[in-house]
């Protein structure tokens, strides 16, 4: 067996059985087809991710680049900014988020001097969804990432950002995210994906994982808009315990092909988790969705709204899976689909699902596809307002109550922007 | 040439003829109110006029001040002074109204110029305050979750705010309560001037009571049949649509 090389500077034993484990893993799962259920309609695993390799140190001048378009937002309690998995720029937190004992850690830096939380929390999650075999690749590969520990009733206002930008033709990305967040604490996460050319086709796998505590509040949010020549993945967990709040809200822009499995584990009572996506598809992209809201624990809520506007011949896919455990009662659960058609050649498919082995539960799943209403339509334009202005208010309408959910004014408008930015070209 | 003018209309659904050499001008300064029964093409009428791309035109004119609006675009139709009330507004979600209100006046302005936002919002302060209208409403999706009062409320505080020339108000009556009915009219009123005309349609006089029109015309089969001063629409209310029917009926009939 070929053992992996370390690729951090002094990775602890158990890093390296992770990394064998993974290389292992990648080597020997098969390729999914889309005969397998997790892959039906889907066509990303086409893509040959041996292909794509770790890119070497970026250029000075790709860093500067790179810099300048990190500005999402004015105000963050920290940012980390990778180009091509490297490091390029890290903020530090305040002194008063340091003394109350919050960290925010490269994986370099967890290796160094906070091994034990890194063992207990890193590379714990794998998915469940299908891709397996990618999760190998990333946990054979993973240097690139943000470790956020915040601790026991520490509430952090603004967001901590993650840039994650890509630069290289063929290169691999494995951007990593990690959150714990202890009882009674509350933090607000951004997640950008994004690539410093049009040009480049790269692959990024990347994985977060959230593990909420006792009470504490996380609301991650996530900007993927790599260029479309790109191959994404991202595999996301989230640990809910009991009485936590846990929102993530990922908004789908870039990528030749993108897959999105998001599961959640609500492992406690009286937790309240909010799953929300909103994709804008154009031209040949694909899209790939497949969530699993798992209810181990009685007495807790999932809500899960997935969104999807669809121009040209773009495909997206939406696979969703509640499954009620035996005893965790009284669960309310919900999965939502809607699909916008702003092209007849376009293809939405749903596979919504519910395995509930508990008797007294609420939960309920809809999928529904379909065209502007041609009466929606002449309404604004019989104001006086154009065809292109009235769908752009239509389709931006379509995501709003998605938006609503947002915390931050600065972002709200960031996100419209980045919307309207990539639908506005195609209506006429 | 400053009125509303149709006319011999002729309009077609999947070749059912529904409006026959309809005539009707609406001169600046006066309002007509459009009565009659069910079915007579009332709303086809107020859809057509407003660039309703659903029915076919087979004959006749429709000019706006002297310049055709046949065949326009509808919001070409609204920027050159026409506004619809809607019998049945929509519900478009995640557009809240100010908003919308926003985009359709920023429709009006030349290109590359923006509308002053402190200024807007005075005006549809003021506006919605005179249309006892919650100014929290701004925030809210178009008439979603409206009542049929405050959908009817929010048409006519669209009205106001884009200040068209002429007015066509399709039933907005219907669904309405006397205190609603009452506020909708009293904005109807403060609206009403010589550089403006209107179309009320309606199916009952009850709004007449509180808009009085110029003239009542009655409409029957897709063409206005009989027509009269404001009295006209008590006297359809007290001999019933049945009476259009016998008395107005037979001439129709090949």
């Amino acid at each position: 067996m070929n053992n992996t090389q370390a690729i951090l500077k002094s990775e602890p034993k158990w890093l390296e059985e992770l990394r064998n484990q993974g290389t292992q893993d990648y080597k020997t799962l098969p390729v999914p087809t889309a005969k397998d259920e997790n892959w039906r309609f889907a066509s990303l695993f086409s893509t040959e991710a041996a292909e794509f390799k770790p890119s070497s140190e970026p250029s000075s001048q790709s860093k500067d680049l790179c810099l300048k378009q990190s500005q999402l937002l004015d105000q963050s309690s920290a940012e980390s900014i990778y180009l091509d998995d490297h490091l390029i720029k890290k903020t530090s937190l305040s002194d008063d988020l340091k003394a109350k004992g919050v960290l925010y850690l490269s994986i370099q830096e967890a290796i160094d001097e906070h091994p034990d939380l890194l063992k207990k929390y890193f590379l714990k999650q794998s998915t469940e969804l299908g891709s397996e075999k990618y999760f190998g690749l990333h946990a054979s590969h993973v240097k690139a990432g943000s470790i956020l520990y915040v601790p026991k009733g520490v509430e952090i206002e603004d967001s901590i950002i993650n840039y994650y930008w890509t630069d290289t033709e063929k290169g691999l990305i494995c951007p990593h995210t990690l959150i714990i967040a202890e009882a009674h604490s509350k933090i607000s996460t951004i997640d950008v994906f994004n690539s410093l050319s049009d040009s480049n086709q790269a692959m990024s796998i990347s994985v977060s994982n959230i593990y909420a505590h006792e009470t504490a509040h996380v609301f991650r949010k996530v900007i993927q808009n790599f260029n479309t020549k790109t191959v994404s993945f991202q595999l996301d967990t989230t640990i809910a315990e009991k009485d936590t709040s846990v929102k993530n809200l990922a908004l789908n822009l870039g990528s030749a092909k993108a897959r999105f499995e998001n599961q959640v584990k609500i492992n406690g009572s009286g937790a309240h988790v909010k799953m929300y996506s909103l994709t804008v598809a154009e031209d040949q992209q694909e899209f790939d969705q497949r969530t699993f809201q798992t209810h181990n624990a009685p007495n807790s809520v999932s809500d899960l709204l997935y969104k999807n506007a669809l121009f040209d011949t773009s495909r997206t896919i939406f696979s969703g899976l509640i499954q009620v455990a035996e005893g965790a009662q009284q669960t309310d659960a919900y999965q939502t689909n809607r699909n916008l058609l702003l092209d007849p050649r376009a293809d939405a498919n749903s596979l919504p699902g519910l395995e509930i082995l508990a008797n007294d539960v609420k939960c309920s799943h809809g999928a529904t596809t379909g065209n502007i209403d041609p009466e929606e339509l002449f309404y604004l334009l019989s104001r006086g307002i154009s065809h292109r202005v009235a769908m752009q208010l239509i389709v931006l309408g379509f995501f709003e109550e998605i938006i609503d959910e947002l915390d931050s004014e600065s972002l709200i408008n960031t996100i419209r922007t980045l919307l309207e930015t990539k639908f506005s070209a195609k209506l006429s | 040439m400053h009125s509303l003018e149709i006319k011999n209309l002729n309009v077609s659904i999947e070749d059912q003829p529904i409006l026959k050499d309809f005539n009707l001008t609406i001169p600046k300064g006066e309002v007509h109110a459009l009565m009659g029964p069910n079915g007579t093409g009332k709303s086809t009428l107020a859809k057509v006029i407003a660039g309703h791309e659903d029915y076919e035109v087979t004959s006749g004119s429709i000019e706006l001040d002297g310049q055709s609006i046949l065949g326009n675009e509808p919001d070409e139709i609204s920027q050159a002074g026409l506004f619809l009330a809607f019998q049945y507004p929509l519900e478009i979600p995640g557009v809240s109204i100010a908003n919308f209100i926003r985009a359709a006046k920023q429709s009006r302005l030349e290109e590359g110029n923006t509308l002053d936002a402190v200024a807007y919002y005075k005006e549809l302060y003021e506006k919605m305050d005179a249309l006892k209208i919650d100014r929290k409403f701004t925030s809210r999706s178009l008439n979603e979750g409206f009542s049929g009062g405050e959908k009817k409320r929010c048409e006519v505080l669209q009205m106001s705010m884009l200040e068209p020339k002429y007015c066509i108000m399709d039933e907005t009556d219907s669904g309405l309560d006397i205190d609603a009915l009452k506020i909708v009219s009293e904005g109807v009123n403060l609206m009403r001037g010589p550089d403006r005309g209107f179309l009320i349609i309606t199916h009952y006089q009850r709004l007449l009571d509180y808009i009085i029109p110029d003239v009542v015309h009655v409409m029957f089969d897709g063409r206005i049949v009989h027509s009269g001063n404001a009295q006209l629409a008590h006297e359809l209310e007290a001999k019933g649509y049945d009476w259009v029917k016998e008395t107005f009926a037979s001439p129709t009939v090949q």
